[in-house]
């Protein structure tokens, strides 16, 4: 048993949702008790869909037990196929139909229907969402292309090459925009898409698969598998680069040439973005060695890393992630970056881990977000689970030049601007920038003691001191010298100069162990 | 929860015998589908609100603890007092691993949260089909965690309960516990989780009427549970708690049977029957409920020019989709095309029955494709729906009000009832102010 407050996924089932809630002409029944329905609301409440899930659920009850739950499972298949006509049916089952063992999808086989039916094994108490998702998308396209053998394709010199785009799904964070961006970056460089998979996809387009020449996996927690498989059956090779970034989306392009055999460089020098320029400009030097802790699924918290480093010059103090499947990249990543990769599903560890490192900045996800506004600590969202907000109505990707720039907005946005942290420097006695006072574009009405968590809740940035050795004592001369210290960098100070004292044996904090503490950390 | 394996339907059997009709001839389309409701877990989602002393340990799956976080986007709750222990493939392997990891999440939690007083150990599907005995867990902890903390159990689980029944069987837990009411001393108990605000409005009432003692339950510390006895009376402020009814009758208590305080019809005739079992005069009701009803009239007024004539339909939800009805039949001059309701408990339900206008649909249990084409037919002014259903049913161009709004806000009483009726006229209004 695990206790859990907030969860990062799902059951594998939603996962079986969201590739049912992707595609056209798919429809899933799913064998489930009454009240698993309210997985609809994910979809037409936090993505806002005009249709309901296309998911028909037996919502057995306890009277449903003592009689044949499994003519209620035909009866439900039966039904479903004559009212949707489904192109394809996934069948599964959720955590409680596991237990009791009716097979829906060996049942469902047996029926006779004469469209694909897609049996789905989605281990409840061991698995999650991402690996139902991945799992799901896996089984549909293995079962659509059973016995098809790799075509010979026509050698066409005037043809474009061309690239299925394999992962985006519904309530995939930013996949609306990212398959339109990704889609203008491969035109630009002189690839067509094939079949975008699953988001959009009706299960014909899923035989046309294997006639793109290779396969870009945009979201390997969803398409990593299938990529494999088609590899493998079908010899196209995969494009692993997430463009996440300029860096990655340049590294991208150059693998989008290497399987395409073409030559991208031109579409790389030609692409427009503004984050570089952005990044250099004096106004960005405050973001210098800013300490970001990022946490997400693996995908878009190794590339938040990489763009944190190469691209705005900020310190990554925490990397993290609960997609416990992609444990191997995120601490490859973690290594580059010198920290301890943080793989959990636990929402107060990582909690305790924010807590504990005091960034200055949290790249994470709406959980994250939370954790954030309670320690007082500046947040961006990076990646799903997601919130309704994670859907804006304005076109902003992740991915590409345009979702680079999006990204830079994003997470500076939510810092002190550049020159309003000089000016608070230079005058933190000022009535106007006291240490009360919130970043201004927060409103006049803002006030910081709004976001600061009670030290009791022991995230306040500021007493968020080493805390462990109690035998430090700061004297009150130290104590008010520290006061005068903009808020923002006052927790930093505090455990810095608690640190060095315990490193040199200094009982009492003085102003002087202030200051020397300030000279031997630098910045 | 034997009651629940009956084929009949409803939760209350045991208070309602199975082909007593009800007053009235209402006809029923009884159906059987796809039930489109949340399960009882809902129901921690206002409780661990309301007492502010106890917490709730869902012990399930991970569904379980997605649906709570999912279910009101209760995540602004930071430090929530509720939990899921979720079940793992090694917990399933044998229930006397399953209880050692019970007992060893439970002390953990007991540990890092010292401010608990109640834990209430909340079954689920997975806890019910596994057949894992959350009461006897509950007393075995009881027994280890003596005189720190009271253990209780009850379920929550879709497969026994639907929605708003999970307090129903959350307060039917805590009716056991309630102690002795002294002898002879007469009280009234009002049942059903209101808020804070309209729990004193109704306590300012019951003390002018003459009332007392009012208690409430729940309470707002589960450490402050009311006395029950012979000479307790109750008054269910909500409909859906028919085997809280049942328990506390089993220890004297005595149902004051009535409509429920919705509107200002309802309310004067909830406070009016409570007054009478007590022996108090109509004049006295008269006198003290004037002054409230009419500035409740006051403010219904122009909801009412609103909904008047609106052609309503509920789908079956949170079990308010009668006594709603009936207000904004009643009340606002709406009409009503059909009411679901996801059982119907006729004992409970018996005074609003009563009320309801002849020509409408009554629809018992749910078959959501069927209803949702029948809806489609009758394309009603306002739907009355889940959050699962309401986009969807606006791109169809079907204005909606999502029922779970209607179980979090103060809705009950005098001074809440032109609210109520905003309710129902907001989706409307924002309809007409659109030009879109």
């Amino acid at each position: 048993m695990q206790l859990t407050v907030w969860t990062y996924e799902g059951p594998p089932h939603i996962g079986a949702m969201r590739i049912a809630a992707s595609m056209r002409g798919v429809h899933c029944v799913l064998h489930a008790p009454q009240g698993d329905t309210y997985a609809d609301l994910l979809f037409t409440m936090i993505a806002r869909n005009a249709k309901r899930p296309p998911v028909t659920y037996t919502t057995f009850q306890a009277r449903d037990l003592g009689g044949d739950t499994a003519e209620l499972v035909k009866k439900t298949l039966r039904d479903t196929v004559e009212r949707f006509k489904p192109r394809a049916l996934l069948v599964g089952e959720a955590c409680t139909a596991e237990l009791i063992q009716d097979q829906p999808g060996a049942l469902a086989e047996g029926m006779g229907f004469d469209i694909p039916v897609i049996p789905l094994e989605l281990p409840a108490y061991t698995r999650k969402e991402n690996w139902g998702a991945s799992e799901t998308f896996y089984a549909m396209v293995r079962t659509l292309l059973r016995g098809r053998e790799a075509a010979v394709k026509p050698a066409q010199p005037a043809r474009r090459p061309s690239a299925n785009l394999l992962g985006p799904t519904a309530l995939g964070f930013r996949c609306r925009d990212d398959i339109v961006e990704v889609t203008k970056l491969l035109d630009a460089a002189g690839v067509d898409v094939n079949v975008v998979a699953p988001a959009g996809a009706g299960p014909e387009d899923l035989l046309r698969l294997p006639e793109a020449d290779f396969n870009v996996c945009l979201y390997p927690e969803v398409a990593y598998d299938t990529c494999t498989w088609l590899e493998r059956m079908f010899h196209q090779p995969t494009v692993k680069t997430v463009p996440i970034g300029v860096g990655a989306t340049r590294d991208f392009l150059i693998e989008v040439g290497t399987a395409a055999g073409i030559d991208t460089g031109p579409a790389i020098a030609a692409a427009q973005t503004r984050l570089p320029w952005f990044s250099r400009s004096v106004d960005s030097t405050y973001l210098t060695g800013k300490r970001v802790f990022i946490f997400g699924d693996a995908t878009h918290a190794i590339a938040a890393a990489r763009i944190a480093t190469e691209e705005l010059g900020f310190d990554v103090v925490g990397l993290g992630t609960y997609s416990r499947e992609f444990s191997r990249e995120i601490r490859a990543a973690a290594e580059r970056y010198g920290v301890e990769p943080l793989m959990t599903d636990d929402y107060l560890e990582v909690e305790a881990s924010v807590l504990e490192l005091a960034p200055e900045l949290v790249l994470g996800t709406q959980m994250e977000r939370h954790i954030a506004k309670r320690a007082g600590i500046p947040c961006a969202v990076i990646s799903a689970p997601i919130h309704v907000q994670d859907f804006p109505a304005r076109y902003a990707p992740q991915m590409g030049f345009e979702g680079a720039n999006v990204i830079f907005d994003t997470w500076v946005h939510p810092l002190m601007m550049g020159l309003e942290e000089h000016l608070i420097t230079m005058f933190r006695e000022d009535t106007e920038f006291h240490d009360d006072a919130a970043p201004s574009h927060l409103g006049p009405a803002a006030k910081r003691g709004d976001v600061r968590v009670s030290s009791s809740a022991g995230g306040d940035a500021e007493s968020g001191s080493t805390g462990a050795d109690s035998a430090i004592f700061w004297d009150s001369e130290a104590e008010k010298e520290l006061r005068k210290i903009p808020f923002f960098v006052r927790g930093k100070a505090r455990r810095n100069t608690e640190r060095y004292a315990q490193e040199q044996g200094v009982a009492t904090i003085t102003i002087e162990t202030l200051y020397d503490a300030k000279a031997h950390f630098g910045r | 929860m034997s009651a629940l394996s009956d084929t009949s339907g409803p939760i209350s059997a045991a208070t309602a015998p199975p082909g007593v009709e009800g007053c009235t001839e209402l006809p029923v389309l009884h159906e059987r589908g796809q039930r489109e409701v949340f399960c009882g877990l809902a129901g921690i989602v206002w409780l661990h609100r309301k007492m502010q002393d106890a917490f709730f340990l869902v012990v399930g799956s991970r569904t379980c603890a997605h649906l709570l976080q999912s279910a009101a986007g209760v995540m602004i709750f930071a430090e929530p007092r509720f939990a899921t222990a979720i079940l793992q493939d090694r917990d399933l392997a044998g229930l006397a691993d399953c209880n050692e990891e019970l007992d060893r999440v439970v002390t953990e939690l007991l540990a890092r949260r010292p401010d608990i007083g109640t834990l209430f150990l909340v079954g689920s599907c997975p806890s019910e089909v596994i057949k894992l005995d959350l009461a006897t867990a509950a007393e075995r902890l009881s027994v280890q965690h003596e005189g720190r903390v009271r253990i209780l159990s009850y379920t929550g689980s879709g497969i026994e309960t639907t929605f708003t029944q999970g307090e129903d069987t959350c307060l039917t837990a805590l009716a056991e516990q309630m102690p002795a009411a002294p002898a002879g001393e007469r009280s009234l108990l009002v049942l059903g989780t209101l808020p804070d605000v309209v729990e004193d409005q109704f306590a300012r009432l019951f003390a002018e009427l003459g009332i007392a003692p009012v208690k409430f339950l729940p309470p707002r510390r589960a450490a402050e549970l009311p006395p029950v006895g012979p000479q307790t009376l109750l008054l269910a402020a909500q409909p859906f708690l028919g085997d809280t009814v049942a328990a506390l009758s089993g220890r004297g208590a005595t149902l004051i049977e009535s409509v429920y305080p919705f509107g200002v019809e309802g309310t004067r005739s909830w406070l009016g029957a409570a007054a009478e079992a007590w022996g108090i005069g109509p004049e006295q009701v008269a006198k003290v409920t004037a002054a409230p009803a009419a500035r409740a009239e006051r403010g219904l007024a122009r909801y009412r020019q609103q909904l008047e004539g609106k052609r309503i339909s509920f789908l079956p939800d949170s079990q308010l989709e009668i006594p709603l009805g009936r207000f904004l039949a009643r009340e606002c001059g709406m009409q009503l095309v059909e009411v679901g309701t996801p059982y119907l408990d006729r004992r409970m339900m018996a005074a609003e029955l009563e009320l309801l206008p002849s020509g409408l649909r009554l629809s018992e249990g749910q078959d959501l494709e069927l209803q949702l084409d029948r809806l489609r037919a009758d394309r009603p002014a306002l739907t009355v729906c889940g959050l699962g259903l309401a986009n969807p049913l606006e791109a169809e161009g079907l204005s909606t009000k999502w029922s779970i709004e209607l179980v979090f806000t103060p809705v009950h009483g005098f001074d809440q009832a032109p609210d109520l009726a905003e309710l129902f006229a907001r989706p409307l209004n924002r309809r007409q102010r659109l030009a879109l």
